[in-house]
């Protein structure tokens, strides 16, 4: 084995966006500069996004060298590139001990397999974006703060330290904040990043607690010892566990689950790209790599496990029923994110961290795929986001559409694309793990049909039936090139992507579980012994398969035809059922449930401290005894000069010249 | 005898004495020697942190000269002497003060306008105040200090301050005349019955006392710097204090002002009388704890921009006190990093609401909106230094945030936990104070011509963002001067913990006369 920290190249995956990211931010400020003097002028903006384009790209080709570097280690065991360079915070503690921090990075498939997506999708929405954000005034800042955002992705996947993977972490909501909030003048899009970063916030106080928890037990955040020391005899049970429970808790923060998801279809006020790259491909998946990173904690635990699956479940049919009756195509979307996220959870819920793994890679094209169609669409329609004024598209964009429709397939879990694997997988763990999982296996079937049901109608909003706009002012046009190429190149890897994880029953290996083996081995072991992972018979994968494939076909053809006509359904509902109208459209009304039970009764209370207790009781008793005290001296007062400041001098003469005076005796 | 010491405490005095010397009309000349004088001071201060060699212990003296005796039931008077020292406690303070008030004096050129020469002297003295506290190793001579720091601030609201600057001045004077009453009577009591006021030689002997002769010299000393911190339930004035001082009062006040009070809870409360603190540490983390949420509860419920950075004190201040009674390796190097911290977040976004200030002449949030679209520098520094204040990190604010917390959940989980919800608190309302800043339109016709920062002001401001930064990056640079007499301190804290508190260590040889650093 190579010297483990001898991989100093690594530093310029993340570092490399960084730098991007700087000089973008710098051409903005030129860009500024040059507008001072004449409001028209472009300056040097249209350089940024070049530069950045190229900065992530040199990033992509170093992580392909990365991968390309561990494929050549043998063993799979000894597949680990390090480097460790930075001493980040140590604090002494007695006995020769300390506390360390560092910062390092750790390429090994799982990072390997995420730096991948992020650095692929990433650049292909670079690309996009050059297209998309074309004449923007903040052209060249959102290059910088996209650039910003890959690097502190990077940075959590590859970091090897939890307190490395928390500076990503933090970093990525950062950016998210900022870039939900890019046009900050209309107000509430600042509103909707304020949201995200403080739910965030919520998640990432109990990530805290996790670490600590984890400190106590190991005495490092460090992931390659915590995993190596992990103890298979069960003790420590109780910490751990909660150390899992909180980090967890940090995830669903993260990764918009069940309770703390209502942040995300609020983010879509960002830029179309920025929903693409952050909010559905890359940052909120990171609760998902965070458990399948740590996963001996998890596999330990079957109680947390059952908790993840259920909490996974649970948003998965949340995300689906709300994207029913959503009209802003990046609405539907959205939930249809939490929905799939919830997946992803459910997933790893049953122990299968590959399989969740797989579905984020999968999930990371299609949906990336889906959000850039929707931009393009958007685009092409002035900025038109409702479908309901949408409709008959396919005629004025076909490559968005044909695209579209890929990515479409890819969702609903159309047979052979590369969801239909992803989510099958996921499924089928959930059955095998019988009990309570029947349970979360037949809410994850049920979001199955609700998910082919919701995308086709989408599609058959958007691209089918009559054209519901106004000829007059909206013109439906096909986006450039710079555009629709990244669309392509991801239509194919959604449809093709399920080369990467084949069941199974068709007699070829599993190539993503055998590649993230050796990472996800410790969790795996410690399953076998709990005696938790079930095995289905072959009879029962291809009963299972076949189930999905005829859920997924049934509901999107029901979907594809209930609105090929026109939105008429969504107002017979609402005409039909209001109270469930309504109920869908809130997303189960958890918005009005937090402002009602904790935003304002906290704010109630922040004006209560600030009114009552503050000021009239502890000044209060302040002002009293001093009005007290000024008439108890008012004689005094006379002599003095009248002045403040003559108090001052003479308590600090006045004070020192006693204590000189009566010690002296 | 190390004069450099005795040199950086009293250069500003002689400043302020060149400064009395000049004709009152002669504005930008007092500007000029004022401004000089501090640049020296933080040179000299800087290359002191620079040269520090960190495995020296903590309290040593390096510079000594008898002051006068005062009578004591010993049987020699007690010696009060004019005792220096520099170590691994006042160190960070002392770097922070001296770089600190040159960026102070240059942001004065944009709202001192009447009589400058005063201003600028009472400026000058405080520093030899704020030096002088956190250098003095002979009680005496730090209670000197301390009460000569504070007299300048009475002025610098007093005059230069805003509308009910009377009603603040008053309030801050009764405030701290009733802790530093209090403080002087327990010095006096310890000068009596100790017979000596070196610091270093009562650090040896008190811990040795019965634990409840030590509890009431704590209370009184914990007193007189709880009001200072502020801790609540004594901080009402700090608020006030803040909102009428002019922002250079502002910047010194929470920068350093404030860190007298965390400092003196360091070194007296936990160094010298450790016993009672580690009786008393579950009170502290608790009021340290709930000094977070309330002051951020404070600062949700503002209007005034300025009132609202006030009371952010409060909290981050919390987390200080909370990190150093948790009495742990990690809390209190999170404790000491974090007064560091705070001085330069808030000292920035003091800063930066003076700028905006002296543009708008308003500080309540309705006045503002849509800031971010004619002041694009100004906002970007204000994200900047809101973030760092947040604990973002990369920035500043993180390490010391997160060894805060760490070593508070070593002692108190209960405490630990209620300390991190400020970690939401405290970005809820700074991201709202943000938002109503920067963002949205801009909806007052008064804000769409407002001039962006200058050159001046930009210059000012980024020393303390390269700190923003470079702490964030590089905590040990920091920490790791400060770590070795953090360490004697949790180790005298475990002896006594160990030794139980009633008896006296039984091991212990009496200490040569503490002067073998001297």
């Amino acid at each position: 084995m190579e010297n483990p920290g001898s991989h100093g190249w690594l530093w310029w995956i993340p570092l490399l966006p960084l730098a991007g990211s700087a000089v973008a931010g710098a051409l903005h400020l030129c860009t500024l500069r040059a507008r001072k003097t004449d409001p028209a002028a472009r300056g040097p903006a249209a350089l940024a996004g070049l530069v950045a384009c190229a900065a992530l790209f040199g990033s992509l080709l170093l992580s392909l060298r990365g991968f390309q570097a561990l494929r050549e280690l043998e063993p799979e065991s000894a597949r680990t590139l390090l480097s460790t360079v930075w001493h980040w915070i140590t604090v002494p503690l007695p006995a020769g001990a300390s506390f360390q921090a560092d910062l390092g990075l750790l390429l090994d498939p799982l990072s390997s397999t995420m730096t991948l997506v992020v650095t692929g999708v990433g650049f292909l929405i670079h690309v996009y974006s050059l297209g998309y954000m074309k004449g923007d005034p903040g052209y060249a800042k959102f290059f910088a703060f996209l650039n910003l955002f890959v690097f502190a992705m990077l940075m959590l996947v590859l970091s090897s330290s939890l307190l490395g993977v928390f500076i990503g972490w933090e970093g990525v909501g950062l950016c998210s904040y900022l870039l939900i909030g890019f046009w900050y003048e209309k107000g509430w899009p600042a509103e909707a990043g304020q949201k995200a970063f403080v739910m965030n916030r919520v998640g990432d106080a109990c990530f805290l607690i996790g670490t600590f928890l984890l400190v106590q037990a190991f005495g490092t955040l460090d992931v390659p010892t915590i995993v190596a020391n992990f103890p298979v005899d069960g003790s420590r049970q109780w910490q751990l566990t909660l150390a899992g429970l909180f980090l967890f808790g940090g995830c669903c923060g993260k990764s918009a689950q069940f309770p703390l998801f209502t942040w995300l279809p609020d983010a879509m006020a960002g830029p179309t790209p920025v929903s693409a790259l952050i909010h559905a491909a890359t940052m909120v998946t990171s609760g998902i790599y965070l458990v399948a990173r740590l996963n001996p904690l998890y596999a330990s635990s079957p109680g947390l496990l059952a908790l993840i699956a259920g909490v996974g479940a649970a948003t998965a049919l949340i995300g689906g029923s709300t994207a029913l009756v959503q009209r802003d195509i990046k609405k539907v979307l959205a939930y249809s994110t939490v929905s799939q996220l919830g997946y992803m959870f459910l997933g790893l819920g049953t122990g299968a961290f590959a399989a969740a793994i797989f579905h984020l890679v999968t999930h990371a094209f299609f949906k990336a795929l889906l959000f850039l169609g929707a931009g393009s669409v958007i685009h092409g329609m002035h900025e038109e986001q409702d479908v309901h004024r949408m409709g008959g598209l396919r005629r004025h964009m076909p490559r968005t559409f044909v695209t579209f429709v890929a990515g479409a397939a890819a969702l609903s879990g159309l047979p052979l694309l590369s969801g239909f694997f992803s989510k099958d997988e996921i499924l089928a763990n959930a059955f095998a793990g019988g009990g309570l999982y029947y349970v979360f296996w037949g809410v994850g079937l049920a979001t199955a049909a609700l998910t082919a049901f919701y995308t086709w109608r989408l599609v058959s909003l958007t691209f089918f039936g009559p054209e519901r706009f106004d000829h007059h002012h909206v013109h439906p046009h096909e986006s450039p090139a710079v555009m629709t190429v990244p669309l392509m190149v991801l239509a194919l890897l959604s449809v093709a992507g399920g080369v990467l994880g084949l069941p199974p029953v068709f007699g070829v290996t599993h190539a993503l579980a055998d590649w993230l083996e050796p990472v996800i081995e410790p969790g795996r072991k410690i399953l076998e012994r709990h005696g938790h992972a079930g095995h289905l018979s072959h009879a029962a994968e291809w009963a299972l398969l076949g189930l999905g494939s005829a859920v997924a076909l049934f509901f999107a053809h029901r979907g594809y035809r209930a609105y090929a006509g026109g939105p008429e359904r969504d107002a017979a509902l609402e005409r039909g059922r209001p109270a469930l109208a309504g109920f869908l459209g809130g997303a189960w009304r958890f918005d009005a449930l937090y402002d009602a039970a904790v935003v304002r009764p906290l704010r109630l209370l922040a004006a209560a401290v600030a009114v009552v207790v503050d000021q009239f009781t502890i000044d209060g008793l302040v002002n009293g005894s001093a009005s007290a005290a000024r008439g108890a001296g008012a004689a005094l007062r006379r002599t003095a000069s009248g002045y403040v400041g003559g108090y001052a001098l003479w308590m600090g003469v006045g004070a020192l010249l006693i204590s000189v005076v009566w010690l002296w005796s | 005898m190390h004069y450099e010491l005795v040199l950086l405490t009293f250069l500003p005095l002689a400043g302020a004495l060149v400064v009395l010397c000049t004709p009152r009309s002669a504005g930008s000349l007092q500007r000029g020697v004022a401004f000089l004088t501090t640049l020296v001071v933080a040179v000299l201060g800087v290359r002191l942190f620079v040269g520090f060699e960190s495995d020296l212990p903590a309290g040593r003296i390096l510079f000594e000269a008898p002051w006068f005796t005062l009578p004591s039931a010993a049987a020699a008077p007690t010696q009060v002497s004019f005792r220096l020292g520099l170590d691994g406690l006042s160190l960070l303070m002392v770097a922070l003060t001296a770089v600190l008030m040159p960026v102070v004096l240059l942001s004065t050129w944009g709202h001192v306008e009447k009589r400058v020469k005063e201003f600028m002297v009472w400026m000058l003295v405080m520093e030899t105040g704020m030096l002088g506290t956190f250098l003095a190793l002979d009680l005496v001579l730090f209670y000197f200090f301390w009460e000569i720091s504070l007299i300048p601030l009475y002025f610098l609201i007093g005059i230069w301050g805003g509308e009910r600057r009377l009603y603040a001045t008053i309030k801050f004077f009764l405030f701290t005349l009733a802790g530093s009453l209090v403080m002087m009577i327990a010095i006096i009591a310890i000068l009596w019955r100790q017979g000596t006021s070196d610091v270093v030689a009562l650090i040896d002997q008190l811990h040795r006392l019965p634990l409840d002769t030590q509890l009431w010299y704590f209370a009184a000393f914990a007193l007189a710097f709880g009001i200072k911190v502020p801790l609540v339930p004594f901080h009402t004035w700090l608020p006030d204090a803040h909102t009428e001082a002019p922002t250079s009062g502002s910047v010194v006040l929470a920068g350093v002002l404030l860190k007298m009070g965390t400092y003196g809870l360091l070194r007296y409360c936990i160094h010298m009388l450790p016993g009672a603190a580690i009786a008393a540490a579950p009170v502290m983390m608790a009021i340290g704890a709930v000094g977070i949420v309330y002051g951020a509860l404070l600062a949700w419920a503002q209007t005034d921009l300025k009132r609202l950075i006030a009371c952010s004190s409060v909290s981050h201040l919390g987390y200080v006190v909370l990190g150093l009674f948790a009495l742990t390796p990690t809390g209190l190097s999170g404790g000491m990093l974090q007064m560091v911290n705070h001085g330069v977040s808030t000292g920035l976004l003091f800063l930066l609401v003076g700028m905006i200030y002296e543009r708008r002449h308003s500080r309540e949030l309705d006045a503002f909106g849509g800031i971010a679209t004619v002041m694009p520098v100004f906002a970007l520094m204000w994200v900047v230094t809101a973030l760092s204040s947040v604990g973002l990190p990369g920035l500043n604010g993180f390490p010391g945030e997160y060894l805060i917390l760490l070593g508070a959940f070593q002692s108190s989980k209960l405490w630990a936990v209620v300390g991190l919800t400020g970690v939401i608190f405290g970005a809820v309302y700074l991201l709202m104070a943000t938002r109503r800043v920067l963002f949205g339109a801009v909806t007052h016709a008064e804000n769409r011509g407002l001039a962006d920062l200058n050159a001046r002001e930009v210059v000012l401001l980024l020393p303390l963002i390269a700190l923003v930064f470079w702490i964030g990056f590089s905590p040990n640079t920091f920490l790791s001067k400060a770590q070795p007499a953090l360490a004697q301190v949790q180790q005298r804290v475990e002896e006594v913990r160990r030794a139980g508190f009633a008896q006296a260590p039984p091991d212990t040889p009496p200490k040569a006369p503490a002067g073998g650093a001297r």
